[in-house]
């Protein structure tokens, strides 16, 4: 009988807080989400998103990864004749990690001599998204794409100057 | 115990100021279509938490199953195994009932019903439980390579104990190739555990004629049945079941309970994992805990109660969003078998765009997959693996779980949402690009990283 009493005058407070206090029901929903603020950011408002023309002669052009790891990053870089990149435009397939990483590297070689954009690390990359350890590998893939993309501009270039001569001899 | 005056009130208000604001951004936006509703989520997404699509993760809690509970919590508490006193007696009463609840839903004995901590513990008491009672004379185990995990890994661990495993292919469709699991039978075969509904694909396995198979050669059957169990109608004899895992939090039951059924007729012997106090027949011996029996048997008899109607109703909303995303959007192919599945489990792979990109697209609806970017491992789905699927379409595959609770509204939204999602992922992707250009993807010689 006594039992009986005090659980239910328990039983009768505790529904009574739960009623008043609604922060009781409810827990604490400070949850660690998944995604990086600046990673959700990229993604949602992409820098340099779309395509150059590929066949240009000032245009370098990356593609690195392979669909079967699930990280393919296409990176396009327009080059001045004083050497400077002066737009950059990337497409990924790859998480929201990888497609962060390609857009901070287009807007961090924009701007940059083809030279100096060589220097872009993907340490960097990563302190700036704060990357966790596991998707470090798609800040190694977007400098990846830039060095493609330089590589292949110094290609055209060279085809350039050898075509430049031939036509000159 | 409450304070007067001014706090009750002020405190009162709170509620009421939330609820009266909710009601008036609802009228507001009372008439408007499908896009209207999409904005006015986006903006109150601080409030709400996401739709919940996941349902072969695990299911909420049927509020009459937590009624039936609460009662063992707090009034009822005594130990089942007490035989000296009414608390002890009253409690195992309740798990008795449970038992014959969660038994009448499979066509089964009560005494055949052994509670558990969950799915897990079920399997790896049956596969590993049978292998070693009976090693002396069979060490042969066969099973399937799109199991759960934890049918897997203890058929790993009874590979170190020198046990032989053979984990047969399926087809395309995932389903089992019959014939060679019947020409895979040795004479030193003890079990083949085969699941029922596989939990990533939803494909259901032809377990009759599994059963038919098993028994005939003399083999035990055990079958995974975790996401099968109150939604699809199983009859133990009739499909000769020798061996049956039960989890409570996939059928909107409490989470950290499951059952084995094991049957008795002809018997089924196996080696306890837990040893102690010889409680539940000897075969898992602890003390079980009545809420959370009493709580899986509610669970099952609403299920057995509910289950045409649930069923008819899944099937309607799963149609519905697999037809509103196929019909939108091109290069959508669906895993597994379209005809011998369990309609609540929809995986979908969505070409040339990411798996982890489109969950994060797709941030206020709780979804899973297959990609491995969301594997610690980074590896992607070894069900999808093993049906074959193309390893880029294993990285762009996403489950949908439809579930008792789900809405017309929810499936709408997310379909809405996916369609919308997928079209701007695409436009973000080198593949689909090279694909629209003609190029056919296969021929590429891509970089290795």
């Amino acid at each position: 009988m006594c039992g009986n009493m005090a659980t239910s005058s328990l039983r009768k407070s505790a529904s009574l807080m739960l009623f008043f206090n609604r922060s009781l029901s409810r827990p604490d929903r400070t949850a660690v989400c998944l995604y990086h603020k600046k990673v959700v950011d990229h993604y949602e408002n992409p820098r340099n998103m779309g395509s150059l023309n590929k066949n240009s002669r000032d245009v370098g052009t990356g593609l690195v990864g392979a669909p079967a790891c699930g990280d393919v990053m296409k990176l396009q870089i327009q080059v001045d004749e004083n050497g400077k990149i002066v737009d950059a435009k990337f497409k990924t397939f790859g998480c929201g990690s990888a497609i962060a990483s390609s857009s901070l590297a287009t807007e961090w070689v924009k701007g940059k001599t083809v030279d100096d954009a060589l220097k872009i690390k993907n340490t960097d990359i990563a302190k700036e998204l704060c990357l966790p350890p596991v998707k470090l590998h798609c800040s190694m893939l977007a400098e990846d794409a830039i060095k493609a993309a330089l590589s292949d501009y110094r290609i055209k270039q060279q085809d350039k100057k050898e075509e430049l001569a031939k036509a000159r001899s | 115990m409450l304070s007067t005056g001014s706090n009750v009130s002020s405190r009162l208000l709170k509620p009421a100021l939330w609820l009266s604001v909710r009601l008036v951004s609802e009228r507001t936006a009372a008439a408007s279509p499908q896009q209207e509703l999409i904005k006015k989520r986006e903006l109150e997404k601080d409030e709400l938490r996401p739709l919940y699509m996941d349902f072969q993760a695990t299911t909420p809690m049927d509020p009459r199953v937590l009624d039936a509970m609460l009662p063992y919590q707090v009034n009822y508490y005594g130990n089942p195994h007490s035989r000296t006193h009414a608390y002890g007696w009253e409690s195992e009463t309740a798990m008795e009932v449970a038992r014959k609840q969660v038994a009448d839903l499979i066509r089964a004995d009560p005494r055949e019903i052994i509670f558990t901590s969950g799915a897990t513990e079920s399997n790896n008491m049956a596969i590993k439980g049978v292998a070693r009672f009976y090693q002396s004379k069979k060490r042969h185990v066969i099973t399937t390579q799109t199991e759960h995990k934890c049918v897997l890994d203890s058929c790993r661990i009874l590979e170190s104990e020198g046990f032989q495993i053979t984990y047969l292919p399926v087809h395309k469709s995932g389903l089992l190739d019959l014939e060679l699991l019947e020409a895979s039978i040795r004479p030193d075969t003890s079990v083949v555990s085969v699941m029922m509904v596989n939990n990533e694909i939803g494909v259901m396995q032809p377990v009759k004629d599994i059963g038919h198979i098993c028994r005939s050669k003399g083999v035990f059957f055990h079958t995974d049945a975790a996401q099968a169990v109150g939604k699809i109608p199983i009859n133990v004899s009739d499909s000769k079941i020798d061996l049956m895992s039960i989890s409570g939090h996939k059928i909107y039951g409490p989470k950290g309970v499951g059952a084995l059924y094991v049957r008795r007729r002809p018997r089924v012997r196996l080696e306890p994992l837990q040893n102690g106090g010889g409680q539940e027949r000897g075969l898992r011996s602890g003390t079980v805990p009545t809420p959370l029996a009493v709580g899986i048997g509610a669970a099952c008899s609403i299920a057995q109660k509910e289950m045409e109607y649930d069923h008819q109703r899944v099937s309607m909303l799963a149609n519905r969003l697999v037809q509103r995303i196929m019909s939108e959007i091109p290069d959508v192919i669906m895993n597994g078998d379209p005809e011998q599945r369990y309609p609540g489990c929809v995986n979908l792979s969505f070409a040339y765009v990411e798996g982890e990109s489109l969950l994060m697209a797709l941030k206020d609806v709780a979804l899973s997959s297959g990609s491995a970017c969301t594997s610690a491992s980074l590896e992607p789905s070894y069900v999808l693996r093993a049906i074959g699927a193309d390893e880029d379409l294993a990285h762009s595959s996403i489950r949908f779980g439809i579930g008792r609770f789900t809405t017309e509204e929810e499936v709408d939204y997310t379909a809405e949402k996916c369609i919308h999602q997928v079209r701007r992922l695409r436009e973000m992707s080198p593949l689909w690009e090279m694909v629209q250009e003609g190029i056919d993807l296969k021929s590429i010689k891509w970089t290795q990283h």
